[in-house]
């Protein structure tokens, strides 16, 4: 599926919800449902800089696509994290690259990409294309 | 009450369609009108720049101007107005400070600061040690958030050339004993300089009782405008002190074989002065010298004690900085609820309180924390928007346990 396929899927769950409570619920159990994170790999290089609360991303590249693994210790930040894995993962780096994001307006989590440090979604997104960029780079070299 | 809270015309708004309720003074406090309508009276009748111009405008300005920095020596009773350095806020004060006293300091001297000091009274000190040899010392602090006095009197020596430290901390509340730091200090022959960010609407200040050497704070916080804040100095050391900007009105004579500076306070002003904002310091001053500081202070404990009451109530929350010593500031952490997931919730009630670190990292590396949860009140916050938080709190528990 692509990109923008999966985003309307979540999308559609989320429209779901009137009250701005049950949404961020909604929010909160999708991180809950993050395939737990390798400890291991809680190290420096992938925590994203800038947020209020820690944020782990981490990457893979297989077989043309990329696999994004995460994790955070707020449940917000976390649910968020959770959002934009199942988005993109599985994806080629091309489409990560030249996805607009736009997105996340659907899901109405506009609010979390406001230009203040307090947030990981900024964060979240720039590392997902800084890796994609650089499965793409080591793909080329390889050609 | 209701007086003083239609004072406040942004307190009437809504946020996510729930009444505002305004928690996080200590980050800056809101504007009253007679300061909105300051600043506005004085675009739409007297903007033009100050000191030099002969025609109306100017000479109006400059009086009102001048007239602020009068209002300033009073407010914070400081023996003369040249002593009075307007600046952007709390931050340039400490910068120009770092800058120009800095100036004075050798290689091999050393700088006392504290654990709970913010970035503002740390960074423009360490920017000065990269081009000086100079040594930063940091006073600890008591399990209570109160500072560790003998410690800080240890640290002094004879190579110490400043004790900086803050009258109230911003996470913890504390508020230090500057007077008898600055006695302990002046007994060593070392100036001390007083970050007054937190303090300045909140208790009352007096320099000439403290006998500082320097005070500083931000208009921001108490009810002034943004972008304009005070540098008091002694006269001795502002007088020693080289300049922190060239330009504009701190020159007397420019020639390019050398330039002379223009006399207190103006040495140390450059530029054009913001105008605007320093008129509405002004009757932020007025507003605030409209209450008593008794009055203040019993309203702050009893929001405090009331806040204090809910979270215990609601069990599993710790509290960092316990000290009976304190204003209107409570840092705390609900556990295994992440300030950021609370903050989030919290904004979503309507109700603006601080996450995060509160622009002191070291002070919660040394807590050993990640950040807090801060709510910080001011004369308009009320016992029933306590309650309002109370009952969001609750929600919140419910949520993530």
């Amino acid at each position: 599926m692509k990109i923008q396929e999966k985003a309307n899927t979540v999308a559609e769950e989320f429209a779901v919800f009137d009250d701005w409570l049950d949404k961020y619920n909604h929010i909160i159990e999708l991180g809950k449902d993050l395939p737990a994170y390798n400890e291991k790999l809680k190290a420096p290089q992938y925590l994203i800089s800038g947020c209020q609360s820690q944020v782990w991303i981490h990457a893979s590249f297989e077989n043309g696509l990329v696999h994004f693994e995460g994790d955070s210790d707020a449940l917000i930040t976390k649910g968020i994290a959770a959002i934009l894995i199942r988005v993109m993962s599985g994806s080629t780096p091309d489409e990560i690259l030249d996805n607009d994001m736009s997105f996340i307006d659907g899901i109405g989590l506009r609010e979390h990409l406001s230009p203040t440090r307090s947030n990981g979604l900024n964060g979240m997104i720039k590392q997902m294309k800084l890796y994609a960029m650089a499965f793409k780079a080591k793909e080329q070299i390889k050609k | 009450m209701e007086a003083i809270r239609a004072e406040f015309p942004i307190l009437s708004r809504t946020v996510n369609n729930k009444p505002l309720i305004y928690f996080d003074n200590a980050a800056s406090t809101q504007k009253p009108l007679s300061v909105i309508e300051a600043i506005d009276h004085y675009y739409r009748f007297q903007n033009s720049n100050v000191h030099r111009g002969v025609h109306q405008l100017a000479n109006e300005a400059t009086i009102a101007y001048e007239g602020v920095r009068d209002q300033v020596q009073n407010f914070i009773n400081a023996r003369s107005r040249s002593e009075i350095i307007f600046t952007r806020g709390t931050t340039e004060s400490m910068n120009l400070l770092a800058h120009s006293f800095g100036a004075l300091l050798h290689d091999g001297d050393n700088i006392i600061l504290t654990m709970m000091e913010h970035h503002s009274n740390i960074v423009p000190w360490q920017l000065l040690a990269r081009n000086k040899k100079i040594n930063i010392k940091v006073a600890n602090i008591h399990k209570n958030g109160e500072l560790d006095i003998d410690h800080l009197i240890s640290l002094m020596d004879e190579k110490t050339k400043l004790v900086s430290v803050t009258h109230v901390s911003n996470v913890l509340g504390t508020i230090n004993p500057v007077k008898e730091i600055i006695y302990e200090a002046h007994k060593r022959d070392i100036p001390v300089a007083i970050d007054g960010a937190q303090a300045i609407a909140h208790i009352p200040v007096n320099v000439q009782a403290l006998d500082c050497d320097f005070y500083v704070f931000s208009g921001h916080k108490m009810y002034a405008p943004m972008g304009i804040g005070i540098l008091y100095g002694k006269e001795k050391w502002l007088e020693q002190m080289p300049p922190y900007q060239g330009g504009g009105e701190m020159i007397k004579n420019v020639s390019f074989d050398g330039t002379t500076f223009n006399e207190l306070p103006y040495k140390f002003e450059a530029g054009t002065p913001n105008v605007g904002d320093a008129i509405g310091l002004g009757k932020a001053i007025e507003f605030l010298q409209g209450f008593s500081f008794t009055e203040i202070i019993e309203h702050e404990v009893a929001m405090t004690k009331k806040i204090t009451d809910i979270l215990k109530d609601t069990g599993d929350v710790t509290f960092y900085g316990t000290s009976e010593n304190k204003v209107g500031v409570v840092s705390f952490l609900m556990n295994n609820i992440h300030p950021y997931d609370a903050g989030t919730f919290l904004d979503k009630m309507g109700i603006a309180i601080r996450t995060g670190t509160h622009c002191a990292e070291p002070l919660m590396k040394h807590l050993g924390i990640m950040g807090t949860m801060r709510a910080s009140f001011s004369i308009y916050n009320t016992e029933e928007e306590l309650d309002t938080f109370a009952v969001a709190i609750q929600t919140i528990k419910s949520i993530f346990e």
